[in-house]
């Protein structure tokens, strides 16, 4: 059969297997791990976490995949090696005493070796061949090889050696990583990555706004598909973690439950049943204005479903927070005995931005909350750029919402005019709540309006945000007479004011009432009056009548009587 | 190839030398590198010297003992201190400064 060599490569790629690296995250941006049976380049600075890669590499493969390792170091000997790593949870010594790790050191004095004639690294090749040997080692690292252009001279020599090393660790199947110094111009001071075509990883540490900040790249990973963008990482007590990016994505299920928002109130003006499940919620408001106990009630709630909570705090510490909080009537230390609400408090700068949310994507995956508390997220912008923190922040949102995690973020403003909540991630925000303060009659009062709410009718009202000892509640705002809002004592003079009018009022209506109903009796009187008037007239009228009914009888018969008298002939 | 040289270090004479010439099979550099070994012994050290053949191909472990990475290398075990010379030793000048035979017998 006739296969072009085109053909052939594409079926090698897709059937390229992978050698995992057991480092969080590294698997899911190299989409599975290292190129298996291949040597990969890891360039770095001095300190960027070469070394450290590496060996969680082996230790990995050794206690995961049952894959034992060599690691030849010309920098350190075993002794070093075993110490620095115990630091890292990593036992060096059980592993080389059960095989699974086998230490090299290969020391290199230039000082002591002359030069004469003709020679390879044969000798190289059979020492790291016995050590692969010796304990079926698939996984090897050379740290670094570089140290060998510190030992030789001629460079001729070297390079052609090199060559031949790797196509004999690639003959060899065993997964290698080989390290370099990061060089001026080039990934490697001595253009490692010349002979390591396959995969190449780049380690940086860099300073900004006085904060290191570790970043890793992959540069090129031949035949896979891999993440692209710079990737912060995290050097630990238990080893490295690799955030990755692009693993996020807007595929989150948006759930339809309800969950309150522990200020009955509340409820009613998002659509009368609280936030949707897995929504983000962001509380804007300057100083003072409540947001801290806003997102109190908040948890409370939660624990109080017995939901576990998760409150990251960047300003306060947890018991100062449990004591504020329990002046308004929320109990957080029960929930904290219960196990249901963990709080951790941190100095945003304590750590860049990427650590926090290392930091913080450990802590929820360890506790794995249904609603996280971060007050305020606007802390963590002081921590970078405006464009670092808007790109990180957006990775956090996503990550929760990729959970389902309700979270409710509390974003300090510098003043109400300040329209934008914190680097404009209002917009990342499903429900957007404001704090505002409005002064008025010599005093501060506290308002609260529901700026957005995706995907729910909610009103669009203003009410006052009271916070009581039995905590926050919402009441109604009065407009005034011109049309301003009144809160606080102007709302209470406004009600009584409103009170007493409803007074004088009702006097007033009561004494026309009592006057309607005398004018009503009085024509009743009238009435009476007018009728026995009318009975008088009506027998006066009879009277008449009957008299003059008697004159006409009395009339008719004196006729009669004087005819009867005249004896006249009667016309009968 | 033997895996000792020849000749036996004579007692109660000069710095006897002790030389180890590491190998990796009979190559044509490790040939070389032991002929001119051979000579140059002859020529400088005669009857205080012994070379010890390594080949690392029938004994890998030894590599680690004496640091070897390059083949042909030639460790000089005594007298102290331990010195190292790579290559086929074609360049006799060189092999003569890297086991100290060359100040030592300007002097002279």
């Amino acid at each position: 059969m006739l296969m072009t060599e085109a053909n052939t490569a594409h079926v090698d790629s897709a059937h390229l297997e992978k050698s995992p690296t057991g480092i969080n995250g590294l698997d899911e941006i190299t989409d599975g791990g290292l190129p298996k049976g291949r040597p990969t380049l890891i360039a770095g600075g001095a300190g960027s976490g070469k070394t450290l890669i590496s060996m969680q590499f082996l230790a990995q493969g050794a206690l995961r995949y049952d894959e034992p390792g060599v690691f030849v170091a010309f920098e350190e000997n075993a002794q070093e090696l075993t110490k620095n790593f115990a630091s890292l949870g990593i036992d060096l010594e059980d592993l080389t005493a059960r095989k699974k790790i086998l230490i090299d050191y290969i020391y290199i004095d230039s000082s002591e070796i002359e030069e004469t004639g003709e020679y390879d690294l044969e000798g190289l090749f059979i020492r790291l061949g016995s050590a692969i040997d010796s304990i079926g080692a698939k996984r090897v690292v050379l740290d670094t090889i570089e140290v060998l252009f510190a030992g030789f001279k001629n460079y001729a020599i070297l390079r052609s050696e090199l060559r031949r090393l790797f196509r004999w660790l690639k003959s060899k199947g065993v997964t290698a990583i080989v390290t370099g110094e990061r060089g001026d111009d080039t990934l490697t001071r001595f253009g490692l990555e010349e002979y390591v075509a396959d995969c190449v990883i780049l380690l940086d540490n860099r300073m900004v706004n006085q904060i290191a900040t570790r970043r890793l790249r992959i540069v090129k990973y031949r035949g896979s598909k891999h993440g692209t963008n710079e990737y912060p990482f995290l050097i630990e007590e238990d080893g490295i973690s690799v955030l990755p990016i692009t693993s996020l994505g807007l595929e989150h299920i948006a759930s339809l439950e309800r969950i309150p928002s522990g200020i009955e109130r509340l409820d009613i003006m998002l659509g009368g049943k609280g936030y949707f499940r897995g929504s983000s919620i962001l509380v804007s408001g300057t100083a003072g204005s409540g947001k801290t106990s806003f997102a109190a009630h908040f948890a409370d709630a939660a624990c109080r479903r017995h939901e576990r909570c998760l409150y990251f705090a960047f300003e306060e510490s947890p018991s100062q927070i449990s004591r504020n909080m329990s002046s308004i009537g929320i109990d957080f230390n029960s929930h904290i005995d219960a196990g249901l609400l963990q709080i951790h408090s941190s100095r945003p700068m304590a750590h860049g931005l990427e650590m926090h949310l290392l930091e913080m994507r450990k802590i929820i995956e360890k506790f794995q909350p249904e609603v996280v508390v971060i007050d305020p997220i606007s802390n963590l912008t002081n921590v970078g750029t405006e464009n670092d923190v808007k790109f990180m922040l957006t990775r956090l949102i996503d990550y929760l919402k990729t959970r389902g995690i309700t979270t409710l973020s509390t974003s300090l403003m510098d003043s109400e005019a300040d329209g934008q909540a914190g680097q404009g991630i209002s917009s990342l925000m499903d429900t957007w709540i404001r704090l505002r303060m409005f002064e008025n009659g010599n005093e501060r009062n506290r308002g609260i309006t529901v700026v957005k709410s995706r995907g729910m009718a909610h009103s669009n009202q203003i009410r006052e945000f009271l916070i009581t000892d039995h905590g926050a509640t919402l009441t109604d705002v009065y407009l005034g007479r011109t049309g301003g809002l009144l809160m606080g004592s102007s709302r209470a003079a406004e009600e009584a004011r409103e009170e007493a009018e409803t007074l004088v009022q009702q006097q007033e209506n009561e004494r026309r009432r009592r006057e309607l109903e005398n004018r009503l009796r009085s024509l009743d009187a009238q009435i009476a009056a007018l009728r026995s008037e009318f009975e008088t007239e009506e027998k006066e009228l009879g009277k008449i009548i009957r008299e003059e009914a008697l004159n006409r009888e009395a009339i008719a018969r004196s006729r009669a009587d004087m005819a009867h008298l005249r004896k006249a002939d009667e016309l009968l | 190839m033997d895996e000792e040289g020849a000749e036996t270090v004579q007692p109660g004479t000069r710095k006897a030398y002790v030389l180890r010439l590491y190998v990796a099979g009979q190559t044509r550099k490790s040939l070389a590198a032991f002929a001119n070994l051979k000579r140059i012994c002859e020529e400088h050290l005669q009857g205080r010297y012994r070379i010890e053949v390594i080949d690392l191909l029938e004994n890998p472990q030894l590599a680690k003992g004496d640091q070897i990475l390059a083949i042909p290398t030639l460790v000089r075990q005594l007298p102290p201190p331990l010195k190292k010379i790579i290559g086929d030793l074609s360049n006799t000048e060189k092999v003569l400064v890297g086991l100290d035979l060359r100040p030592a017998e300007q002097i002279n």
